[in-house]
């Protein structure tokens, strides 16, 4: 974008997955940090669900809500509309990410602002708002604790709830130190957040125009909702004068009555606590209380179109609690940076191909193991191993119509093993034919140490038992002919 | 009683030990056991990879192979949780309204080897007896799939001589994933080393589960690494007396 600009996880930049995982599972710090912060948050998440004896109940509430939502949207997104507007807000309309940054820049310019201050947000990252600004000339700064390690680190998201999940302390010493000028800081955890709160104090009270994300939109009220577990959001909206909000079209609850489910389901999913530290809700502008201009962007994105189709809708219902990736067991080996989204884990996995129209995200669908454990902690009960299934199957449709499936080992053996289940006397002559070819490459042992091609990726860590000399069911035919033999 | 036995593609290719355990130990407790000589896969690779074209072939033929069963025992706890999750999907988007019928009707048919042996046959002892100590993996599909619960817990308990080690971080996945092990080869070792750690540190001599698919994925591991711990299916533990110890691959 500009030279010098902070790198965000760009989708169509990165590389595929499976690349991306090497360098972090060579990093013993690195997956020590990311297994450590999910085991604590997944064990105080397993907490309270469980002291929960509703939970099951929650969850169906929190799916039918947003399962609702989403049947309605173009209602409630109107609603919502009319209703921020009487309440004296401004809302926006963004078809994509550049148009969402255009409107923004606007806004800033006609309130000249050269400086922002910002709440924690995906969605902001999503449509990289960060370099876009800075390149056009206006200074960002982060006020969430996670996202100042990052943006000071110059480093990336690598969680959506905990950004900075994989930094130790004694590195963020480390940044500290450097970016403020500060060497005398210990790793300390008290030392680091007042060092944090004197660097925060300074802008909170000298940058007049905010920015923020969005946890809910409320149709009924035209109101926001954020959560957060600093006050850094609470300051972001007593001090300046200017908030911009930028939200998902996807972000809408209908009733103000509503966040009495999500914001149980929420807080205990995303962060194992009973309540968050600080609910923020505000409706419009309300003079001499908060931001006394107040503007809403309301993103699209692919939105609408994820919304058209009948099993990948669901991945709309999101909100965004992270305990998907705090119980994926490949996010515990890869932490975030692999996934090459902000959106990483499990729903990164569905979502972010989605958004980028499946056209750089083709290693994400086959990112997970299909163990299902994302589908059970998800509190509004996202079928993610369906989703991911649904992606996989128009990656292979896309296959089908392209020259290269005939090179790729897997597409060609998976066709070939259709044609040979189709009858089973074509399936047993592949097996004794395999079981000839099987025999150049077992050892003496009566084990395969070494496979060539596709098969090398088995092999490379772990062994395959050479293949039996009699399958089941020719052991089946063989007794059942002694037996008649007897019996004759 | 009567239940047709559907060996599953890899069992019969690979495993052939599991099945003769599967034939010894059903007959043993008074099960007329069939074999359909026509039976292939039930296509869950092919689903878990993205051919659901290929899947739906294997699918329909399934359940026009079983329709007429009276019970089916499946010793794989994936491919039942293909059957139960998989299929419906499945036969809704071809919307073959005669097949889905067909199929609604044979679902309730279909049981996991210890769904059959508890829920069916109604025993937890059966017989067995099996000196060593064991861990059990509870393998995802069987644990969050199909909700196998303490089916396979009760059954161990019931094995004379069985000591069972409990495995830590019990719900964890092995990294096997199918065609996942090969596609993110690297993510699945990171996972399977994880996973190991547990089971070593059990202690035990074997680990077993209900599912080959796992245990070839940590039996290859322990292979490799000359860990001095194998695995083995349930099937074969069950099927184990004393006059007939459990059949040990090398």
């Amino acid at each position: 974008m500009s030279p010098g600009y902070h790198p965000v996880l760009d989708p169509t930049l990165a590389p595929p997955f499976t690349e991306a995982a090497l360098p972090v599972l060579r990093n013993p710090q690195l997956r020590k940090n990311v297994a450590h912060a999910i085991d604590v948050i997944q064990a105080k998440r397993n907490k309270l669900v469980t002291e929960k004896t509703d939970w099951q109940e929650l969850r169906a509430a929190a799916s039918a809500i947003r399962a609702h939502t989403l049947e309605n949207l173009a209602a409630y997104i109107e609603m919502f509309e009319s209703r921020c507007t009487a309440a004296g807000g401004s809302v926006y309309w963004a078809s994509d990410a550049a148009e969402a940054r255009r409107i923004i820049l606007e806004i800033l310019r006609k309130e000249n602002a050269s400086e922002v201050i910002k709440i924690k947000s995906m969605t902001s990252a999503e449509i990289q708002l960060n370099p876009f600004l800075e390149a056009s000339g206006v200074s960002v700064f982060e006020t969430d604790l996670a996202e100042i390690i990052l943006q000071l680190g110059e480093d990336e998201p690598s969680h959506i709830v905990v950004p900075a999940l994989h930094v130790n302390r004694s590195q963020v010493r480390e940044i500290f130190a450097r970016r403020m000028g500060r060497p005398e800081l210990t790793d300390d955890p008290r030392a680091l957040t007042a060092a944090a709160r004197d660097y925060l104090r300074k802008k909170f009270l000298s940058v007049p125009t905010a920015i923020s994300g969005a946890n809910f939109l409320i149709a009924e009220t035209g109101g926001v909702a954020i959560v957060e577990s600093e006050g850094n959001g609470r300051m972001c909206l007593t001090l300046p004068g200017t908030m911009i909000t930028v939200a998902g079209i996807e972000k809408l609850l209908p009733r103000f009555q509503d966040l009495e489910v999500m914001l149980q389901v929420l807080a205990r999913s995303a962060t194992g606590e009973r309540m968050n530290p600080y609910t923020s809700l505000w409706t419009g502008v309300t003079p001499g209380d908060g931001p006394q201009s107040f503007h809403v962007v309301l993103l699209d994105n692919q939105r609408s179109t994820i919304l058209a189709k009948r099993v990948e809708r669901q991945t709309l219902k999101c909100i965004r609690c992270a305990a998907c990736m705090n119980s994926c067991p490949v996010y515990r080996q890869t932490g975030g940076h692999a996934y090459g989204s902000i959106y990483p884990g499990p729903i990164g996995a569905i979502l972010t191909p989605q958004l980028m129209q499946m056209h750089h995200a083709q290693s994400l669908p086959y990112a997970s193991s299909l163990c299902g454990e994302c589908y059970e902690v998800c509190p509004v009960k996202i079928n993610i191993p369906e989703v991911l299934l649904e992606l996989r199957s128009q990656v292979v449709n896309q296959e089908r119509r392209d020259m290269s499936r005939f090179v790729d080992p897997m597409y060609v053996g998976l066709r070939i093993a259709d044609l040979l289940f189709s009858r089973a006397w074509l399936f047993h002559a592949a097996q004794r034919l395999g079981r000839i070819g099987a025999r150049f490459f077992t050892r003496k042992d009566g084990w395969i140490h070494s496979l060539p091609s596709v098969g090398a990726k088995w092999t490379q860590t772990r062994d395959l038992r050479g293949l039996p000399d009699e399958t089941f069911h020719e052991w089946w035919d063989s007794r059942r002919a002694k037996r008649s033999g007897e019996a004759g | 009683m009567r239940a047709s036995l559907f060996i599953t593609c890899y069992n019969d290719t690979l495993f052939p030990e599991t099945g003769r355990a599967v034939v010894n130990l059903l007959e043993r407790l008074g099960v007329d056991l069939e074999f359909n000589p026509k039976q292939t896969c039930c296509g869950q690779m092919h689903a878990n990879s993205g051919f659901r074209s290929e899947a739906f072939s294997q699918a329909k033929r399934l359940v026009q192979l079983y329709r007429d069963a009276e019970s089916v025992v499946i010793p794989s706890s994936s491919c039942v949780a293909m059957v139960r999750d998989q299929y419906p999907a499945l036969f809704e988007e071809l919307g073959n309204e005669a097949l889905r019928r067909e199929f609604a009707a044979l679902l309730p048919r279909i049981y996991e080897l210890s769904e059959f042996l508890v829920d069916k046959l109604k025993v937890d002892d059966v017989g067995a007896y099996f000196p060593h100590r064991v861990t059990y993996h509870a393998s995802c599909h069987g644990l969050r799939g199909i909700h196998l619960g303490d089916r396979p817990f009760r059954l161990l308990a019931k094995v004379r001589g069985l000591e069972l080690a409990p495995l830590p971080n019990l719900d964890r996945c092995c990294g096997f994933g199918g065609t996942f092990a090969v596609k993110n080869a690297e993510v699945s070792s990171a996972m399977l080393s994880v996973k190991l750690q547990d089971v070593f540190s059990t202690r035990a001599e074997y680990c077993t589960a209900l599912d080959n698919s796992c245990l070839m994925h940590l039996g290859g591991a322990m292979h490799r690494q000359y860990a001095g711990m194998k695995t083995i299916h349930m099937a074969q533990i069950l099927a184990s007396t004393d006059s007939s110890p459990a059949e040990i691959a090398q």
